[in-house]
């Protein structure tokens, strides 16, 4: 056997290793879709409603969290911790800054749904009796949530693409156990073509998805 | 009944009414008539307390409006306003639309306030159409599904914002038959509108409002047929051409 | 706390930082100007009636909008070996960037061009104008408002995501203050001021582009 003693090829017993990474992406991407989205909806409607400083505070904040790429936030994030002597695992570590950083999307994203709600349609709510907060929960809400649905989705599918980058700080996603078969098989194109197809099997029904909610929207 | 007394209302230093003195009594059909930006609709918005006053009060059935204490979401249950852009809940079916609030703002069960929005939806007309979605509708529909929403909430006055200016010609009859209809079942009226022929035969009072003042009211025959201000006598010649 | 800051070795590796900025700032305008040169290909490509020529456009957009920029860059670095190509970080880095860019900016490109009604057409035709003319003057400056603020989002990806070159040994700023705190094992510090470098890259790219487009549509849409 010429020189294959050091890498050993791929096999199927590679694929629980794969599973693993499989899972992993997809559990730390639900997780941050799911704060995210929470957070970001809370964010976005104080936004939406509050005075000038508030907004401009948490603008800049927000602004911050998008302006800085997410591999150094996650290596800052990850540094700090350890320096200050408080280390996390990486699952951890990981799901609060893709948290945070989807949240500050996400904000966005909830602050024009809300911002889009014709205010003729919140008085009419107002003139049938309706509470300032029986106008959020059955007009604002439900009005503004149904227009920002495909932004929303975009965001999400970007949070999927995104995960690929904790792999950075350790967290056994599914690229970094693709790159680890790969530096053991030397079979990067093999190995490369399966992740893509899984990101790919994952992320262009979703988008079809939200490209055919918002053609229906359209009408 | 309503007693609108000396009413100021300012939007920043603009100044659109200046002292408005008006009562209206139960079972009463008063139309508001007058040139655009002349504080008709803005009159409207300031019973319901949608919009403030500086000066003076509205006082609804004994309770002063724009009070320190008054609970403007619970005066606003008998106060029943429809608007020129109708303003349907695009995410509710036409029964949804009407059945909401008497289910989140009277409290009544989901089974009562469906009842009570079938009726009305009924008496406007709209029998057939409890589970359509409003946009799929013309908007002389919307508009009478916006009366029934409102209806369904059992109020005591009922306030009408230029509601068919913004209907196509051959929408507008449905919509003042609805009206007529109202006002033969006794409700008390409000009407801010164009159509001058419509406020003629259905009102006891009109008023005519000129540059944020009541120029002249009185009965539909004495404002319409025979106005003896100047003001009213050159909007109306420019209305009836 | 018990770790103890010490700024001084950072910013006697200053230069060596913003060098790593300009590698930045360099490998996103480049990506973004031949991104921009193939998606017009592509946008043009994917609305022809052909599929011969719609449907490679397709799958290029497709691919590159549902995958993420860290796999395209692993796909350029690593997987390309397997065909005898051996990029340099740098322009593995560039080659994924202008993938992914001209994947999404043909999406820009083509929703702006259908997104001008053809009322404007049929306008600009009954005033006597030929196909040139109504392109140079009605369509094309319409277009251009459209897809600009997209196009300066998709920019400051760019400048983002060039930061992915850390895992490929690249030399931009993110790869610089990896290989400078690694000498001096001033983690923390390091990636601070790089953090403060890309915020006020960024800021200062959305602050001049916003300038620029005042002076350029004057109010107009």
């Amino acid at each position: 056997m010429m020189g294959s003693s050091f890498f050993t090829p791929l096999s199927w017993n590679d694929s629980g290793f794969i599973l693993t990474g499989v899972l992993n992406t997809v559990y730390i991407s639900l997780v941050a879709i799911i704060i995210g989205t929470l957070l970001g909806l809370a964010v976005g409607f104080i936004r939406a409603e509050a005075n000038k400083f508030t907004n401009t505070l948490l603008g800049g904040v927000l602004d911050i969290l998008r302006s800085v790429p997410l591999i150094i936030q996650l290596i800052l994030f990850s540094t700090y911790i350890g320096a200050i002597g408080y280390p996390l695992d990486p699952f951890v570590t990981g799901t609060i800054i893709l948290s945070l950083y989807t949240m500050a999307f996400m904000s966005e994203v909830f602050r024009g749904g809300f911002e889009s709600v014709q205010q003729s349609m919140i008085t009419a709510g107002r003139s049938l009796g309706m509470s300032y907060w029986q106008t959020v929960a059955h007009v604002r809400l439900p009005i503004g949530l149904r227009a920002v649905f495909p932004s929303w989705l975009g965001v999400a599918l970007s949070v999927i693409k995104d995960s690929a980058l904790v792999s950075v700080i350790g967290y056994m996603e599914l690229l970094r156990t693709s790159e680890q078969l790969i530096s053991r098989t030397q079979q990067p194109l093999e190995i490369l073509i399966g992740v893509g197809i899984f990101y790919f099997i994952v992320s262009y029904p979703l988008s079809l998805y939200g490209k055919y909610v918002e053609r229906k929207m359209a009408t | 009944m309503i007693q609108i007394q000396n009413v100021h209302k300012s939007f920043g230093s603009l100044e659109v009414l200046k002292g408005i003195d008006l009562d209206v009594q139960k079972g009463e059909v008063v139309s508001v008539i007058g040139g655009s930006g002349s504080g008709k609709s803005t009159l409207l918005y300031c019973i319901n307390a949608i919009e403030d006053i500086q000066q003076g009060r509205i006082v609804v059935d004994e309770i002063d409006v724009h009070a320190k204490g008054t609970n403007q979401d619970k005066l606003r249950q008998k106060l029943g306003m429809v608007f020129q852009q109708w303003n349907s809940f695009p995410h509710l079916t036409v029964l949804e639309n009407a059945s909401l609030a008497p289910r989140i703002v009277s409290k009544l069960s989901r089974k009562e306030a469906v009842e009570i929005a079938k009726k009305e939806l009924n008496h406007v007309g709209l029998g057939d159409k409890f589970d359509e979605y409003p946009t799929r509708m013309s908007g002389g529909q919307q508009q009478r599904l916006a009366i029934a929403r409102a209806l369904a909430m059992k109020p005591d006055y009922m306030l009408f914002d230029e509601v068919t200016s913004a209907l196509d010609p051959e929408l507008v009859g449905e919509v003042l038959d609805t009206l007529r209809m109202l006002r033969d079942d006794g409700m008390t009226m409000i009407c801010v509108t164009h159509e001058i022929a419509f406020a003629r035969e259905v009102s006891n009072k009109v008023a005519f409002f000129h540059q944020g003042v009541i120029e002249e009211m009185g009965p539909p025959e004495q404002v319409i047929a025979n106005p003896q201000k100047e003001a009213t006598k050159k909007f109306l010649s420019k209305v009836l051409h | 706390m018990e770790y103890e800051f010490h700024w001084n070795i950072v910013f006697q590796k200053m230069p060596q930082l913003l060098s790593g900025a300009f590698v930045t700032l360099h490998v996103s305008v480049l990506s973004m100007l031949i991104g921009i040169a193939i998606a017009v290909l592509l946008a043009i490509a994917k609305m022809s009636d052909s599929k011969m020529l719609s449907l490679p456009a397709t799958l290029w957009v497709e691919i590159a909008r549902n995958t993420p920029a860290l796999f395209q860059i692993y796909m350029a670095y690593f997987g390309l070996g397997a065909f005898g190509i051996h990029l340099s970080p740098y322009t593995a880095v560039l080659s994924a960037l202008v993938f992914v860019n001209a994947g999404y900016l043909t999406e820009t490109f083509r929703g702006g061009f259908q997104s001008i009604p053809k009322t404007q057409y049929s306008a600009s035709k009954s005033l006597g104008m030929n196909s040139i003319q109504i392109y140079r003057y009605i369509i094309l400056p319409q277009m251009f408002r459209r897809i600009y603020h997209p196009m300066t989002n998709q920019f400051v990806w760019s400048i983002l995501m060039s930061s992915l070159g850390i895992l490929v040994g690249m030399n931009e700023l993110s790869g610089e203050t990896q290989r400078l705190q690694s000498l001096s094992f001033r983690t923390l510090e390091f990636f601070m001021v790089a953090a403060v470098m890309y915020y006020l890259i960024t800021k200062f790219v959305l602050f001049s582009t916003s300038l620029v487009s005042r002076k350029l549509f004057k109010g107009d849409i």
